[in-house]
């Protein structure tokens, strides 16, 4: 098969331009230029109101990541992507393997299963929110009678728990869709093969089974990762508002609360600068990916 | 699906004709065309309100009042959610070019708005102006001494005004012996046991949203103390720090985080309402703004009491004067000329006597005018409502001390936010009084040097 | 036999209880929809009662107090999701189709240019993007909420990934033939690419549709806002009431899920794919 990227098809000299000059228009003026932007308003100092800027070095990145409170916006951010992906990734991959094994049921489990990821977070966040409001939830109220002093907007853990269970409940949904999908590539022989080599259920799974699961775990990982890390503000915005203390915010939720409620257009550019340095991080790590499976293939 | 790249181009078109960021974008510019004569359409005049629920429709009362008074102008109320969100929204706006007519600035954004000048037209130049009748003596003294400049001249409308007072419930009162509301915080810590014996739930509750308001600015003005040096920031911007540790303020937090423990203090982070504990007959007392007098008498399906916050036992400058909460009316700037009239007219309307005397007798704020503090006393008001007397009482006990004029410090907001993590602190029973108030003083303190860098040039 | 019979039985057990699990947090706000107010103040029913339609026609005809209608929050909803679908789709089929098909000077910058926003949610440079859209005066607006989440790296690099797997032959042909090259994405390109197109669109609509941070901070009133983001609103609106409107709250949210969740289980099998094509 010739190989396309060398010898392209149709000729034209203006044409290829017209086709993808308004994509590129776009991610200039809203993306570019908003990075540019953040990383010379991270070197300024000015009031809420954005008058009397002055160069001010780089007292706001020291201050960005100055822990003021108990726990610092980068711990909680890291600290909530480990164990989201890990509780959603067990909780999917524990759901897909159970399915998996029910025939052709499988498909309605998928139903039962897949809506909770089509819920707006936000949506999902409030759902919760009633559901544990201090004093008056239902699931307040269950907790309370088990003994727990159900409070979690003066409580940092449960705060902290009660978002994990939000995106868990959103994320287990998509882990099982991929765990799922992946199980179905894994070839029968194979599964045959280790179920007659005596190995305990649960050794033939770990031993034969997961690893040939690695490439959907090793997109998953990045996947949810991102969620925890990016997406997880609706949850938040709803939720806790970053509370209690400093327990649920997260590095978005700090730009949001820096930026546009206390107008600090500096320090929101320093945290900005500080994000885009972990999306192309996560990007460089999924490209790794992409370019081994897709590009050598 | 042209559409979309059409708006591109315009988009691409518009930054490349008119260069980056020179771009004077507003809506509101949009109006101006529309024509300036009475002949043409009405000016509309955009007022961004925190005021939801009935008092968000008491509110939407008065400017269809407005409304259908006059034809000139349209005054387009809109809820923007709550204080801290409208704080923020302006900021944006003013920011993007995009801002409101007016915007209803609460309390903690008075710094943060006076202090930025250019951003808005001093309502008493406005009214000078337009040659309509407006003096600082006209307001009475809580208000004016809240909002008023140096120069003692108002730069904002004070609206609405309250100040916190202690709810109780009369049934659980009455079940556990008790004659009369608690005068200071020793005799409501003597309650206690009684109560708890007595089957109630919880014994005290606080606003939730404005904790720190009740039981950290206004226990320091009750009790005569300063919130914060260089008179609560009245005095200067910079070297303005908060007196968060004094030793009233520690001992105050040290009880109700020992109720907390005991499980009878109830709060539920800033974002949640407390109403609720007091309203389904949990709570025996709760403090919170006057204003939510109605809405509390109509929730509760019990006999509800209303008394003055308690202060504390043994101090003598006890109890000094609380001050007024709520919110101001402040004009923004960048707006087409022919609104400012408009603008003007609306101001004056909201602090006319019938407007005053409606808004205080329809919610729990008090009148901000003295003529209307008068005409309502005149009619016989607080005979009939003697709950609402209670805030008047508060905020006039004493003429103010030069440190229980207001708080005046930058970024209180932000302030605000440090406070409720202490609280939340305490009521966890994870971190003792003084060392969560001496952590949020030091974040408060930040804050404030932050602000004097920020705007002391 | 018999062994298997009965873990298969515990099999299905497990998973109807995690199913269910996964809905009690619906099926209490469905309660709490069909029931006054007041009915909530000291906790949620476990049966549903009457109210369920006043409440469903008070949200949708009025909203809560300060708070637009619901039937205004969900056409802007509407809106931005098909504008943010079928924008994502008219930017990037015409990119890739160029990237794929075109040799011309500039292309790998191109591809590349775009390949960086791949990974680059809206989340991540929300503020300078926030006031990038303020300077052009697209605040409030259907352009400023749609605009700026129209670039789609992923969209133009599935549709680039699939264009490459044409068979040379089939745009041979057609060159011979001398039909112009749009004359070929309309007329062969596109009818091939209908799964796709579907798959791509049906992702696309759920990620519009449930934006929450970028049109929380883009919007300024009701007449633009969606009901995504207006439920936080709604949620400090309904406390502020002596008795707290959960129910009116509830009924919103039963309204903004029922699109996204319709469109994912309905579409499913096209969500699905449109899903896994992002992952290899």
């Amino acid at each position: 098969m010739p190989d396309r990227a060398g010898g392209a098809i149709f000729r034209g000299k203006l044409l290829p331009y017209a086709l993808v000059v308004p994509q590129l228009v776009i991610v200039a003026i809203f993306f570019l230029w908003p990075t540019v932007r953040a990383i010379y308003e991270a070197f300024q100092e000015t009031n809420a109101f954005g008058t009397g800027a002055r160069f001010s070095g780089f007292t706001n990145f020291a201050s960005a990541f100055s822990v003021a409170g108990e726990v610092g916006t980068i711990e909680v951010t890291v600290i909530l992507a480990v164990i989201t992906t890990v509780l959603a990734m067990a909780t999917g991959l524990f759901l897909a393997v159970e399915a998996d094994q029910v025939g052709r049921a499988r498909r309605v489990y998928r139903t039962l299963f897949i809506w909770t990821y089509a819920v707006p977070s936000a949506i999902a966040g409030t759902l919760w929110l009633f559901l544990f409001e201090p004093g008056l939830g239902a699931g307040a109220k269950v907790l309370v009678d088990l003994g727990l002093k159900w409070n979690f907007a003066v409580h940092s853990l449960q705060a902290f728990a009660l978002l994990v269970a939000v995106i868990v409940w959103q994320q287990a949904a998509y882990n099982f869709l991929f765990y799922t999908a992946g199980l179905q590539m894994v070839p029968r022989a194979v599964l045959e093969a280790a179920s007659l080599d005596g190995a305990s259920k649960l050794a033939q799974f770990w031993q034969v089974v997961f690893p040939l699961l690695s490439p959907t775990t090793f997109y998953l990982l990045v996947m949810n990762v991102l969620y925890a890390f990016f997406s997880s503000f609706a949850i938040i915005d709803v939720i806790t508002q970053g509370g209690p203390g400093n327990a649920t915010t997260t590095v978005v939720y700090q730009v949001y609360r820096d930026g546009f409620q206390n107008g600090n257009t500096g320090l929101a550019g320093a945290e900005t600068v500080f994000l885009l340095i972990i999306a192309a991080a996560l990007t460089a790590v999924q490209f790794r990916f992409l370019n081994r499976k897709v590009f050598y293939r | 699906m042209s559409f979309r790249m059409r708006s591109t181009r315009k988009a691409l078109a518009a930054l490349l004709a008119t260069g980056v960021g020179l771009l004077p974008a507003t809506g509101a510019s949009a109006t101006s065309s529309l024509g300036t004569s009475h002949a043409g359409p009405r000016v509309t005049i955009t007022f961004w309100s925190a005021m939801s629920g009935t008092l968000g429709a008491t509110l939407g009362h008065l400017v269809n009042q407005f409304n259908s008074s006059q034809s000139t102008y349209k005054v387009d109320l809109l809820y923007k959610g709550s204080y801290s969100t409208v704080l923020s929204a302006t900021i944006a706006a003013v920011r993007a070019h995009h801002a409101p007519d007016i915007a209803q600035i609460f309390d903690a954004g008075t710094a943060t708005m006076m202090y930025a000048p250019g951003v808005y037209v001093p309502v008493h130049q406005l009214m000078s102006q337009y040659h309509l009748k407006f003096a600082t003596s006209q307001f009475i003294g809580g208000a004016a001494s809240y909002y008023e400049t140096a120069q003692g001249d108002l730069d904002s409308l004070p609206f609405n005004s309250s100040t916190p007072v202690l709810y109780y419930n009369r049934s659980l009162l009455a079940k556990a012996g008790i004659k009369a509301p608690p005068k200071t915080w020793t005799q409501l810590a003597s309650d206690v046991n009684p109560l708890a014996s007595s089957g109630a739930k919880c014994v005290l509750s606080a606003s939730g949203a404005y904790i720190m308001w009740t039981d950290m600015e206004q226990f320091d003005l009750w009790n005569g103390y300063p919130y914060a040096t260089q008179n609560n920031g009245y005095d200067s911007i910079k070297n303005v720090k908060l007196l968060l540790t004094a030793k009233p303020m520690v001992q105050h937090w040290a009880f109700l985080g020992s109720l907390g423990k005991r499980g009878l203090y109830r709060w539920n982070g800033t974002t949640n309402s407390t109403v609720p504990f007091f309203t389904n007959g949990s709570c025996a007392f709760y403090e919170n703004s006057s204003a939510d007098i109605n809405e509390i008498e109509a929730g509760a399906k019990f006999p509800v009491g209303i008394s003055q916050l308690p202060y504390v036992a043994g101090n003598p400058t006890a109890p000094q004067n609380t001050v007024v909460g709520g919110a101001s009316l402040w004009v923004l700037s960048g707006a087409p000329k022919n609104t400012y009239l408009g603008d003007a007219e609306f101001l004056h309307f909201m602090m006319s006597v019938p407007t005053q005397d409606y808004w205080a007798s329809h919610t729990g704020y008090v009148p901000v005018t003295n003529a209307a503090a008068n005409a309502l006393h005149k009619k016989g008001f607080y005979k009939t409502h003697p709950s609402d007397l209670v805030a008047v009482l508060e905020l006039t006990h004493k003429p103010p001390k030069p440190w229980t004029r207001g708080i005046r410090v930058g970024y209180l907001p932000e302030i605000r936010v440090a406070e409720a993590s202490a609280i939340a602190a305490i009521l966890s029973g994870k971190t003792s009084a003084s060392s969560a108030l001496a952590s949020a003083q030091a974040q408060g303190n930040k804050v404030l040097a932050e602000f004097a860098s920020q705007y002391g040039g | 036999m018999r062994e298997r019979g009965l873990s298969q039985a515990l099999r299905h057990g497990i998973l109807i209880f995690a199913a269910a699990i996964f809905v009690v947090p619906l099926y209490l706000a469905f309660v709490a929809a069909t029931h006054p107010a007041r009915d909530l103040l000291t906790g949620v029913p476990l049966l549903p009662s009457g109210q369920l339609g006043p409440n469903l026609w008070r949200v949708l005809s009025r909203g809560l107090p300060n708070s637009a209608p619901v039937t205004t929050l969900m056409a802007n909803s509407a809106v931005m999701a098909l504008g943010i679908s079928i924008g994502k789709l008219v930017l990037s089929i015409p990119a890739a189709f160029a990237i794929a098909f075109f040799r011309f000077r500039g292309r790998m910058v191109a591809f590349w240019l775009i390949f960086i926003t791949l990974m680059l949610p809206i989340e991540v440079i929300f503020f300078p993007t926030y006031q990038v859209t303020a300077q052009f005066g697209l605040l409030d607006s259907y352009g400023g909420l749609i605009l700026p989440l129209v670039a789609s790296a992923t969209a133009t690099f599935l549709f680039r990934q699939f264009f490459m797997t044409f068979p040379v032959e089939l745009a041979d042909a057609a060159r011979i033939d001398g039909s112009s090259p749009l004359r070929f994405l309309w007329s062969i390109v596109l009818p091939l690419s209908r799964t796709n197109l579907a798959a791509i669109f049906v992702l696309e609509f759920v990620y519009g549709w449930n934006q929450y941070l970028w049109p929380l901070i883009v919007t300024t009133s009701p007449h633009s806002a969606t009901v995504v983001m207006g439920i936080q609103e709604m949620i400090s609106s309904a406390q502020s009431f002596a008795v707290p409107q959960w129910n009116l709250v509830m009924a919103v949210a039963l309204l903004a899920m029922v699109p996204p969740v319709v469109v994912v289980v309905v579409m499913q099998r096209w969500f699905v794919k449109g899903l896994m094509a992002g992952s290899s």
